[in-house]
């Protein structure tokens, strides 16, 4: 039997490691990346259907059973985020061949897209804390490298922020992992699950950890008060590394609350799942109305990535079938549609020459596709049925009322009414109005960025209509979630 | 100006054979030992960084005629077709296995795939302590 989980992290490690010996062969480096990535997608759809029918897959280095040595788990909802990243890299790949730069091109720029991949599926994929934390510093490692690729006085000065923010965030990962192991004893996610859920009487500073984790993995995530790095940071670098940034880097911290808030930090929810959940709806207002009140289209758009954290988290945090299944199926929605996007503003952008509403105008007169895919982009967030936004949605608001959580639904249901006004705004004003430039004074083109985009778009508009092909998929995600003794049982019993 | 050059490029002579021994050493020591792959490359690349300091960068890349950023890049190769071995005889990924073999002189010597992991450690690390310092000081 082929292990897929395996080959999940070796197919990018080893694509990587490869083009490292060619900097120079760009035509050939991409060939590799484009070939690794389509291979990986393989790879990963038939992970997820081995998931699906044959049960949870793990994969033991090195021969060491568990607790002892070191796991990979593929649970479904490792699979899908798995599946969805091999999905959003490879449009994001098309879109660096035509807009990265050579000059790029030939300083690893594939290597180290291809080493953050691994990072970010291996975060998905471990089944303990300190491999969670080694996968974390894999792919901050690769950021570092990316945000600052090219070295423009701007990536320059944002990447340094970037990084005391991130090395600080390791340091209290490093200083929690210890807490818990001290505490509990073990870093097997499975197995912290099986001991805390077994404890009679859980000590107060379990809470305490809990809480830690949350302000973790919520720098990385991006959540309500430690989101202020990522604004000026994700438009700092070029639009494909923002793209990839923006679909995959918050969503690596939204899945580890996921996984620790549904099967280790389960002692408490009265206490912690209540912080999380007024969390998220302090991230959606505060990510709202940062959307608004910006006037430059990359600053709106990362200030959306931030209240889509705060949906998921939302979901996360009622802990019921419905919320966890509306988390799951907006984060999936959210990377597709977030990295559509950063290419599609990086794309207006590059057309326009700058970065401010008031300077542009009238930009569907000479580029029609560009415009429509933006308006049918922007109905996909907002989630206008029957896009991909819908169902996700659909669900929270489900999941919210069922615990009784009307405010924060409601707040929910303002800021997507805000996130609709901020972008159509970008419509309005950017693309539709009165044309700025004429078709000559143009500063760039859109060849070889429309087709990226249109995969997006049509992967969100398939993800839409075949909610209902997705749902089986969702579902067994779900039971995972809801039943962790499925998870520990799969890891640890068999 | 070059004034005391004399002392530490004679020094450098004899102690660099010292370090690379030593450093071998560390890397054999590493499976059932403190050592391996990871000290071992940090001691090379010292060794090479005196070489650095006692005369000039043309004359290192005289004596050692190899592309740094190469060899980290076959140091993680060699590391993860190590780990993939296991893949290949239907273990899991990162099993080793480990044998014994005679060999003139040194008797009975236990050899370890791990050891071919830790190979690949060592480039790894001596290829970017010595890229990073090529970085840093190359100018010059």
């Amino acid at each position: 039997m082929t292990n897929y989980v395996i080959w999940t992290l070796l197919i990018p490690l080893l694509a990587g490691i490869i083009m490292l010996f060619i900097p120079q062969r760009v035509i050939l480096q991409r060939t590799i990346s484009i070939i690794a990535s389509i291979i990986l997608l393989i790879n990963t759809v038939l992970l997820v259907f081995q998931i699906q029918t044959e049960g949870i897959q793990k994969m033991e280095l090195g021969g060491w059973a568990p607790p002892f040595g070191i796991i990979l788990v593929g649970d479904m909802l490792s699979g899908l985020l798995v599946l969805t990243t091999a999905l959003v890299i490879i449009p994001i790949l098309i879109y660096s061949f035509s807009s990265i730069g050579v000059e790029r091109e030939k300083k690893y720029y594939y290597s180290i897209f291809f080493f953050l991949v691994t990072g970010v599926l291996g975060a998905f994929l471990t089944g303990d804390l300190f491999n969670m934390f080694v996968f974390f510093e894999v792919f901050l490692l690769s950021s570092y490298v990316l945000i600052v690729h090219g070295s423009t006085q701007k990536q320059l000065r944002e990447s340094f922020k970037y990084v005391l923010i991130n090395i600080l965030s390791s340091a209290l990962f490093v200083i929690g992992v210890a807490y818990l192991y001290a505490v509990i004893g073990t870093l097997n996610m499975a197995h912290l699950g099986e001991r805390i859920a077994s404890l009679t009487e859980p000590a107060p500073i379990l809470t305490v950890i809990a809480l830690m984790f949350l302000i973790i993995f919520g720098l990385k995530g991006a959540i309500f008060p430690l989101y202020f790095w990522l604004p000026a940071s994700y438009t700092a670098p070029p639009t494909a590394i923002g793209a990839l940034f923006g679909a995959l880097l918050t969503k690596v911290g939204i899945y580890a609350i996921f996984r620790t808030y549904s099967i280790i930090f389960v002692h408490d929810p009265a206490y912690t799942h209540t912080v999380l959940g007024v969390l998220a709806a302090l991230t959606m207002i505060f990510g709202v109305i940062g959307a608004v009140a910006h006037k430059d289209v990359t600053k709106i758009l990362v200030y959306n990535v931030i209240v889509a954290v705060g949906f998921v988290l939302f979901g996360v945090s009622t802990m019921t079938e419905a919320g966890y299944q509306g988390a799951i199926y907006y984060v999936i929605h959210d990377m597709i549609i977030k990295a559509a996007l950063f290419l599609l503003i990086g794309a207006l952008v590059t057309v326009g020459g700058t970065k401010y509403l008031k300077q542009m105008g009238g930009i569907i007169k000479y580029h029609p596709a560009l415009g429509w895919l933006f308006l049918v982009a922007v109905f996909a967030l907002v989630g206008i049925p029957p896009l991909s936004g819908f169902i996700g949605k659909v669900l929270l608001i489900q999941g919210g009322t069922t615990v009784g959580d009307y405010w924060i639904v409601f707040l929910m249901m303002v800021a997507s009414l805000l996130v609709l006004y901020s972008m159509i705004r970008i419509f309005l004003q950017g693309f539709y109005g009165k044309s700025v430039l004429s078709s000559k004074e143009e500063h760039g083109t859109t060849k070889g960025l429309l087709f990226p985009i249109s995969l997006l778009i049509a992967l969100s508009v398939l993800l839409g209509i075949g909610a209902e092909f997705l749902y089986p998929f969702v579902q067994t995600a779900t039971e995972v979630l809801l039943q962790p003794e499925l998870y520990i049982n799969a890891v640890l019993k068999e | 100006m070059k004034l005391n050059d004399i002392v530490i490029q004679t020094t450098t002579k004899f102690v660099l054979f010292i370090i690379l021994a030593f450093s071998i050493f560390i890397f054999f020591n590493g499976h059932h030992h403190p050592g391996g792959g990871f000290i071992g490359g940090l001691m090379t690349s010292a060794a090479i960084t005196l070489l650095l300091l006692a005369f000039d960068f043309e004359t290192v890349k005289r004596i050692l005629p190899i592309d740094f950023k190469i060899l980290t890049a076959s140091g993680m190769l060699i590391a993860t077709l190590t780990g993939m071995g296991g893949l290949v005889f239907g273990g899991p990924f990162l099993s080793h296995t480990f044998g014994y073999v005679h060999l003139p002189f040194f008797g009975e010597v236990e050899l370890a795939t791990a050891l071919l992991f830790d190979l690949g450690v060592y480039f790894v690390v001596v290829g970017s302590a010595l890229t990073i310092i090529e970085m840093i000081g190359g100018d010059q």
